[in-house]
């Protein structure tokens, strides 16, 4: 059961960051898992907290923000306010009883293809080990 | 005479007067009062007793006040309007009364959160100087709080309250006094004091307003046990602030605590020479027993006999 | 306007635990503007109760909805047809609006999702504060603007307290001495001598919620 289980992913990118990095994965030539769902976004900070939950609710195993070093966002404080979104939903998460593994997020630059792809293998790992979401 | 109290007499005639104090039990073990009691007979003409100090549960001030009575001392009560709505105070006056006590303390009260009840609802019902108004109209107009009928008997208090002139804002801790002055107070106890130099700024801010002439003020004191004490009371305490000078004798003291009694009673020796005090508050607390020490160094026995 | 927070996600769960099938009921006045109860928080939160409860195995069915101000009965109406597809109402408007759903739907359970604690402005986006208690009998004029009732520990009409030490109330937490507000800001409006006056006892049992539920009544705005 383990073995075939894939997690599903989904990563909410920073179009200043994130989703210029996962562009670069493929001119890398690396490979990321085929249930991964990019979800292209102006700012971290246009992520509400109801769009993370909602993935979380409609079938993903763990979802994933991509987001700018912090000091470097440019429109000032998003990635900041994304960090604080995911605080506030841990807290959720942990009375409800949903690992706080399942929601994570990740500051890079454009030019990170490898740290993206490195960190979506490294989740989806870490979701194998876990397990599928409870809520599904 | 307002309560025909020994500390009004002994006020009233010009004498310094001397009053102490005293923390009930934190149960109703009736020895506790007795003893500390004990330490305090013959070295100071009223004793105060506190109510609920610092929100800790204890017994009720005016019950141990009626102890003391039954002692042949004198309590002043001390009344916070913390716990108790206007209905419960005044009934709590005139029980007070019918038991012998003719002096009270009109007092807001610490915050319950620094007691062992932090989860209570403060009352506040009326505030320090509404209750030292509320105490005269039941003494001069021998009615109740905004009623027309007549006590049943009289409400002979001798009403106090207390001032604080280590508080802030601090010109405004003059103004307060004469708010309480105006509201009916008879005399006024204060924060123990250590920056003597706030103090004397304080009592001459009260004397430009005219105020000393028209209220009897006991300074307050307290004895340091300890450097450790000092440097907590200073830090913690708020409105305390003790000057470094004091904070050092205490730490280079061999016997510390005869260093504290020694600039307890250089204090009260300054205070007695100073223009509109009329006595002292010394405030031993758990140091009962070295009231009469204190008394004595400071020339303060014996404790004349009024009548 | 009303502040509220919401109730932790797991005393919500263990209240509607009877239950399979509920509305979960917004209010866009209040609540909205402190993110408690607005459109985006129905969505949260029941999400969150659904995932709780389908990892539970015991799942929910929610209705959602969010009224225009729930505390008027002509906008609670709207939520009639939902209501009558329910087994109880998840309201997370303030204690008002889960009162006025309660009486219009009587024949269902209605349960707060909100623990509404006060009247308040923004202090910063994110940080409500207290400023109104609605005794009943406004003293702001007297006191420069500066309410002690709602913002004094110990609600004095005559303080400072003795307790009052660099602008800070005695009980610490940086919170603001109220009366040292009140001070400053009659001081720079040249009205110092205000402090002067004695404020009378207040008439809480009149004025305030001690007689009960205060009702206003006009007259001129009646049908």
């Amino acid at each position: 059961m383990v073995e075939s289980f894939s997690p599903r992913i989904v990563a909410f990118c920073c179009d200043k960051s994130g989703y210029v990095a996962a562009d670069m994965v493929g001119k890398l030539r690396l490979s990321l898992p085929e249930s991964l769902d990019i979800v292209r976004v102006p700012c971290a900070g246009r992520i509400d907290a109801l769009h993370l939950l909602q993935a979380l609710e409609k079938g993903a195993d763990g979802v994933l923000i991509f987001a700018c070093h912090e000091e470097n966002c440019q429109s000032l404080t998003g990635n900041i306010r994304a960090k604080a979104r995911m605080g506030y939903l841990h807290g959720i998460m942990e009375r409800i009883g949903l690992e706080k593994e399942r929601l994570d997020l990740c500051n890079l630059a454009t030019n990170n293809g490898a740290k993206f792809a490195e960190t979506v293998l490294q989740k989806f790992d870490e979701l194998k080990k876990l397990g599928p979401s409870p809520v599904e | 005479m307002k309560s025909g109290s020994n500390l009004e007499k002994i006020l009233e005639k010009g004498l310094f007067a001397v009053t102490g104090e005293l923390g009930p039990p934190k149960g109703n073990d009736i020895e506790v009062v007795k003893k500390k009691a004990e330490f305090l007979k013959g070295y100071v003409d009223a004793i105060n007793i506190t109510d609920n100090q610092t929100a800790i549960v204890r017994m009720s001030s005016i019950a141990a006040g009626a102890l003391l009575v039954q002692m042949g001392l004198e309590p002043v009560i001390q009344m916070v309007t913390r716990d108790r709505n206007r209905i419960a105070m005044q009934s709590d006056i005139f029980g007070a009364t019918a038991l012998g006590v003719k002096n009270i303390l009109c007092l807001t009260g610490d915050h319950q959160s620094f007691g062992n009840q932090v989860d209570s609802k403060n009352v506040h019902d009326m505030d320090s100087i509404q209750l030292i108004d509320c105490v005269r109209i039941m003494r001069d107009g021998g009615t109740i709080l905004g009623g027309e009928e007549q006590i049943e008997g009289q409400i002979k208090m001798f009403i106090g309250a207390a001032a604080n002139p280590f508080g802030d804002p601090f010109e405004f801790r003059v103004i307060r006094l004469a708010k309480k002055i105006n509201a009916g107070v008879d005399f006024i106890q204060t924060q123990c004091i250590y920056d003597m130099k706030r103090f004397k700024e304080w009592m001459r801010m009260a004397g430009d307003m005219g105020l000393i002439e028209k209220v009897h003020i006991l300074a307050g004191v307290t004895p340091l046990k300890s450097a450790g004490m000092a440097r907590y009371m200073n830090k913690n305490v708020s409105g305390i602030t003790i000057p470094d000078e004091f904070i050092n004798r205490m730490a280079k003291a061999q016997k510390p605590a005869e260093e504290g009694i020694k600039i307890c009673v250089e204090q009260i020796e300054e205070l007695k020479e100073m223009d509109g005090i009329h006595g002292v508050h010394i405030m031993a607390i758990e140091w009962e027993h070295k009231m009469g020490q204190i008394t004595e160094m400071a020339g303060l026995l014996p404790r004349p006999a009024v009548s | 306007m009303i502040k509220a927070e919401q109730k932790p996600v797991d005393e919500i769960l263990d209240f509607l635990k009877p239950h399979r099938k509920i509305l979960l009921a917004g209010c866009n006045a209040c609540v909205a503007v402190c993110h408690a109860g607005g459109e985006k928080e129905v969505g949260i939160l029941s999400s969150a109760l659904k995932m709780a409860r389908k990892k539970a195995g015991q799942k929910i069915e929610i209705l959602e909805d969010c009224s225009t101000r729930q505390c008027e009965p002509e906008f609670v109406q709207e939520l009639k047809e939902k209501a009558e597809e329910v087994e109880a109402v998840l309201s997370i408007a303030c204690g008002v609006g889960v009162q006025t759903v309660a009486r219009m739907f009587s024949d269902i359970p209605v349960y707060p999702g909100l623990n509404t604690t006060f009247m308040g402005e923004t202090d910063e986006l994110g940080v409500w504060i207290e400023r109104c208690q609605a005794c009943g009998n406004c003293v702001l004029h007297v006191t420069g603007g500066v309410c002690p009732v709602a913002r004094c520990a110990k609600q004095l009409l005559n303080g400072p307290c003795g307790g009052s030490q660099d602008g800070e109330c005695e009980i610490g937490n940086d919170v603001p001495c109220a009366w040292q507000q009140i001070y400053d800001r009659l001081k720079t409006i040249g009205q110092l001598h205000r402090m002067e006056e004695i404020i009378p006892v207040k008439k809480w049992g009149r004025e305030s919620r001690d007689k009960g539920p205060r009702t206003i009544s006009r007259e001129d705005l009646k049908l």
